[in-house]
């Protein structure tokens, strides 16, 4: 399914003292099977675009396609349901929208809500307990009683067992170890990879980024800074850098290499196996 | 939605009003709930609503905001008014439809309560929206001082109410987050069988009870480490001054409850 927004303009709290624009001249078309990264500084309005992506707020000007569904600024849209059954959002902490007895019910809930017979969706609770690394004998326990970690998993779970065609994913490893974190974005990405599930992730890292997407959006100040393949991206660190954002720690190495030993490489490294070659490539050109 | 709602908002601007004195605009909002029932014919009303104007327009707050804002109790005020207009006998009958008769007492009855009503609200609220709720606590506390000497636990109330205050906002922000969590996960607030949207209000209040008990314990923790024990030779920071406009706002009191015994029938 194709998402596309196009001349998106957005403003909090319209006619109100508070009136904010958040979003301003956005166009950007995300096609089906691709994985996107969305990255800014806290307040680029990241969180307010992703919101756009399943009609939870309407732009205040432009539109957005997804699917065969338009929404316009200014029209009144209603049966947003069918939408919100493709694209599946795990919001930011998304632990703190468990509310059901047990883990069962709370994963059951949103494929309930989208008509699946009560005997399925259990069968899809288990599935997505599974994919997000839980053992099943939690499922008669209170979401209350668990870990963060494992309440982050459940809620996880939640969004995937409605099985959605689009999965939009908001700093879904805030707060969580280093090794829960690789865990959750291993687990997304083989989703994206073994069923073509598109994914859009906003994140704070830069490395995540590089690692798993096929395109980065950069967000500034409202409005997309830049976008295009990570190694386009971060061809260019310097302009990243300029806009006080982070580059991958491997490329920050690669800068600083090429500062201290007046080396060049020719391409930006994207992870550490790759750096490793790299630097080996340009020592041993460089000592010839 | 939720961000068109005024109640315990404050709106940051730069108004003789909002330069006030929180003692007085204390004062004010209390001497008006009384004063506001001392109404009873329309000239009355019409100078009660000359002051409530008067003081929205020196507080520069835009007149749209906040009525939009009132939107939510017009429900309330227009069936207070039908209530009166239905159930009231008093006077002679203006329509006669037949089922039912429409007398001018329950007519100017249901008109003027529902007057009142509104005033009400807008001053309050004008409270609220020019006051922080920092300044309003700190007013609230001196106002209620003397009664410290009858063992009245002041401060911990003044504390009870800037925390109330405090996370007003923070609430409403945290229940538009969970409605929208929950709205992804299909759940329709909005639109739908009443008996659908009364079960959905379960998904958002659950967890909102949730992460107000853990916000509370938090804070507990939090005031504890920085050495909080309640009023015990706590000094102020922000000292409160009456200047001129103040003693102004209070004679304006005076002169307005004046006018309305003189006026009263």
């Amino acid at each position: 399914m194709r998402i596309e927004l196009k001349d998106l303009e957005f403003r909090y709290q319209m006619n109100t003292p508070f009136e904010r624009l958040a979003l301003h001249d956005i166009n950007l078309a995300i096609n089906p099977g691709t994985y996107v990264a969305i990255i800014g500084h806290t307040g680029s309005g990241k969180s307010t675009l992703l919101q756009h992506l399943n009609g939870l707020v309407k732009p205040t000007k432009g539109s957005v396609v997804i699917g065969d569904r338009t929404i316009e600024a200014g029209r009144k849209e209603k049966h947003l349901k069918g939408i919100r059954k493709m694209v599946g959002i795990v919001f930011q902490f998304p632990e703190h929208q468990l509310f059901e007895e047990t883990v069962e019910k709370d994963i059951c809930f949103g494929p309930i809500n989208f008509g699946v017979p009560e005997e399925e969706a259990k069968k899809k609770a288990r599935i997505a307990l599974k994919l997000v690394g839980l053992s099943e004998d939690i499922l008669e326990k209170s979401p209350f009683d668990l870990s963060g970690g494992q309440m982050r998993r459940v809620a996880i779970a939640g969004v995937l067992a409605m099985e959605p065609e689009v999965i939009v994913l908001d700093e879904p490893t805030a707060g969580l170890d280093p090794r829960g974190r690789k865990e959750i974005m291993d687990m997304f990405y083989q989703l994206h990879k073994d069923q073509g599930i598109t994914t859009i992730l906003v994140t704070h890292s830069m490395e995540d980024a590089a690692r798993y997407a096929d395109e980065i959006v950069i967000m500034h100040q409202g409005s997309i800074f830049q976008k295009g393949t990570p190694f386009e991206i971060f061809s260019q660190p310097e302009q990243l850098i300029e806009k006080g954002l982070d580059v991958p720690e491997t490329v920050r190495f690669q800068l600083k290499l090429q500062k201290e030993l007046g080396v060049r490489f020719d391409h930006p490294c994207l992870s550490v196996e790759d750096l490793a070659g790299e630097v080996k490539r340009v020592m041993e050109r460089g000592s010839r | 939605m939720l961000d068109k709602m005024i109640f315990g908002r404050f709106v940051p601007l730069d108004s003789p009003i909002h330069r006030m004195d929180p003692r007085s605009k204390l004062l004010l909002v209390f001497f008006f709930v009384c004063v506001v029932f001392l109404a009873n014919n329309l000239v009355t009303y019409a100078i009660l609503g000359v002051f409530t104007f008067i003081l929205i327009a020196l507080s520069r707050i835009p007149a749209r905001f906040l009525f939009n804002g009132l939107k939510p109790i017009l429900l309330l005020i227009v069936f207070t008014l039908l209530l009166h207009i239905f159930f009231t006998k008093e006077g002679a009958v203006l329509f006669d439809l037949g089922f039912v008769k429409i007398y001018e007492g329950g007519l100017l009855e249901g008109i003027y309560i529902s007057m009142r009503f509104t005033f009400l609200i807008l001053v309050t609220s004008l409270l609220t929206l020019t006051t922080s709720p920092i300044s309003i606590t700190d007013g609230m506390e001196q106002l209620l001082g003397p009664l410290k000497k009858w063992k009245m636990p002041v401060h911990e109330l003044a504390l009870m109410m800037s925390i109330s205050l405090r996370f007003i906002p923070t609430l409403m922000e945290e229940t538009e987050k969970i409605m929208k969590a929950q709205t992804a996960r299909g759940v329709d607030f909005s639109s739908g069988p009443v008996k659908e949207r009364v079960k959905s209000i379960v998904p958002l209040l659950v967890p909102l009870f949730v992460s107000s008990f853990k916000r509370a314990e938090d804070l507990a923790i939090a005031m504890e480490a920085r050495g909080y024990r309640g009023s015990e030779g706590r000094t102020k920071y922000r000292q409160l001054s009456w200047q001129t406009l103040d003693t102004l706002l209070m004679c304006s009191l005076v002169v307005l409850t004046a006018l309305l015994f003189l006026f009263r029938s």
